[in-house]
């Protein structure tokens, strides 16, 4: 579904992925976890382009992603929770969510607000059709911009720290959300997240990224029972209280 | 006979006409002016926020050359030196061309900050739904800088206004020239320049009230809208996954 060939990353001088390779099967839920700095923002973001690696590859269903054939293969594929939310300000959350159904994927108007109606709905927010994002919590927010990534139907759901920015009561009613995700539907999930609770929960593979490369991977029951590697084990111990 | 008598006021209004001539007359080079400037604002705006060198190179120096000479020399120029090598324009044309290059300048700065002042978020999330880069600026990017481009924009929309009384120096029948060859003919000079501040006023004065109604209409928090009545149609939940 996912893979990345020898992905190297610069920005000015500095390298953040120094060569990483990655196979995300259909369906899989992949959780990235490691310290700040160590490059897995910029991981999860290569594989919807809004990075272009310097060097390597990146394929989404056997189709090569490069800023050319951005806008056509995350048209089509792929979609992402920011950790900012970054939903459209000057829209209503219905506009929200049927802009790009509709701008981009020729939906009929009447067949999109019925699918964003459902999924508001999901995400437990369907009379916050007509409001504004000022006009909710954060919490609320990140709920929208889940409910706008799914309204396009594509497989691949990337979340980029999508709890980051939220305040500590808010945070489990978007884990929530995504962990009934996780389960409901076949979804491809690319997760960089600091919720450990929610990575040995829903992850059927945990990559520990630090210094740009993948350190270590394996199962939840591995990684944080008998995980090998020393610097994994550092930071676990530094996270998990 | 003070600078205001009253016999000047009576000359003044047995020959009104020649005023109200250089008020259509100013009013036709503002409405074209204020087109070209917006036109040329958006493009070269636009140009100085692309990704390509070449586009932001050839927005520099324009907005650069006509911000840093005066407009008097640019319409002198146009008006005196071009006619030698062969180019000869209506003073009308030369008022547009003008005021219309000479605060394009201006516009384009301000379309530029605008764009700048969205945040990055928001073209990468029209990015991750597969909007090109066209369709950003118009359905996301475009929409938001409106509202912090709006009343600078008014401002400099103004200044065009006030600054067309440049053409009275090449004869251009506007309000401005019309005044003063009134003036200089019957020495009412008190009274002319009088009316015809007051009439620059009447255009300006209405344009800086809808600069401030702008400013305290974006600042406000949005209202919910009320979708019940488009949503009756649709019950919620029936969607597919």
């Amino acid at each position: 579904m996912i893979r990345l060939e020898n992905v190297h990353k610069s920005f000015g001088n500095v390298e953040v992925l120094k060569g990483i390779n990655l196979d995300v099967k259909e369906g899989e839920k992949v959780v990235i976890i490691g310290p700040s700095g160590s490059g897995k923002s910029t991981l999860v973001r290569c594989m919807n382009c809004l990075e272009e690696p310097t060097s390597g590859k990146v394929f989404i269903h056997n189709h090569e992603l490069n800023k050319k054939s951005r806008a056509f293969i995350n048209k089509i594929h792929s979609a992402m929770v920011f950790q900012q939310f970054n939903l459209y300000p000057h829209l209503t959350v219905l506009d929200n969510l049927i802009l790009a159904p509709i701008k981009l994927q020729k939906v009929k108007k009447s067949d999109a607000i019925e699918t964003a109606m459902f999924y508001l709905k999901k995400v437990g927010l369907e009379e916050k059709a007509g409001a504004y994002p000022q006009n909710l919590s954060g919490g609320q927010q990140q709920r929208i911009a889940i409910a706008r990534a799914l309204t396009m139907k594509n497989r691949v759901i990337l979340f980029d720290e999508p709890t980051s920015a939220l305040d500590p009561e808010m945070v489990q009613e978007v884990l929530d959300v995504m962990i009934n995700l996780s389960q409901e539907n076949n979804f491809t999930m690319v997760v960089v997240t600091h919720e450990m609770g929610f990575a040995r929960q829903v992850a059927d593979r945990v990559l520990f990224v630090d210094g740009g490369v993948i350190l270590e991977e394996g199962t939840p029951e591995h990684f944080f029972d008998n995980p090998e590697n020393e610097r994994t084990r550092a930071f676990l111990s530094k996270i998990i209280r | 006979m003070g600078a205001f008598s009253v016999q000047k006021w009576e000359k003044l209004f047995q020959n009104f006409d020649p005023f109200l001539e250089g008020f259509g007359t100013t009013l036709y080079i503002v409405i074209l002016g204020l087109i070209l400037s917006l036109i040329l604002g958006i493009i070269f705006g636009i140009f100085s926020t692309s990704h390509l060198k070449v586009l932001r190179g050839i927005s520099r120096v324009y907005v650069e050359f006509f911000q840093n000479t005066p407009l008097l020399v640019q319409v002198f120029f146009l008006y005196n030196a071009l006619p030698y090598v062969g180019v000869f324009m209506p003073v009308k044309t030369i008022g547009i061309l003008g005021v219309g290059i000479y605060h394009g300048a201006y516009m384009s700065e301000i379309v530029r900050t605008g764009i700048q002042a969205v945040p990055k978020g928001q073209e990468e999330a029209a990015a991750s739904q597969g909007f090109g880069y066209l369709q950003s600026m118009g359905y996301i990017i475009l929409p938001q800088a409106l509202k912090v481009m709006l009343p600078p924009l008014t401002n400099v929309a103004a200044n065009l206004i006030k600054n067309t009384s440049i053409l009275a120096v090449i004869a251009g029948g506007d309000l401005m020239y019309q005044a003063d060859s009134f003036a200089s003919s019957t020495l009412a000079y008190g009274p002319a320049y009088l009316v015809v501040g007051a009439l620059y006023f009447i255009i300006c004065f209405p344009l800086a009230r809808l600069s401030g109604y702008l400013e305290r209409r974006f600042g406000a928090t949005p209202k919910p809208k009320d979708y019940s009545a488009l949503l009756s149609s649709y019950e919620t939940g029936k969607g597919e996954a």
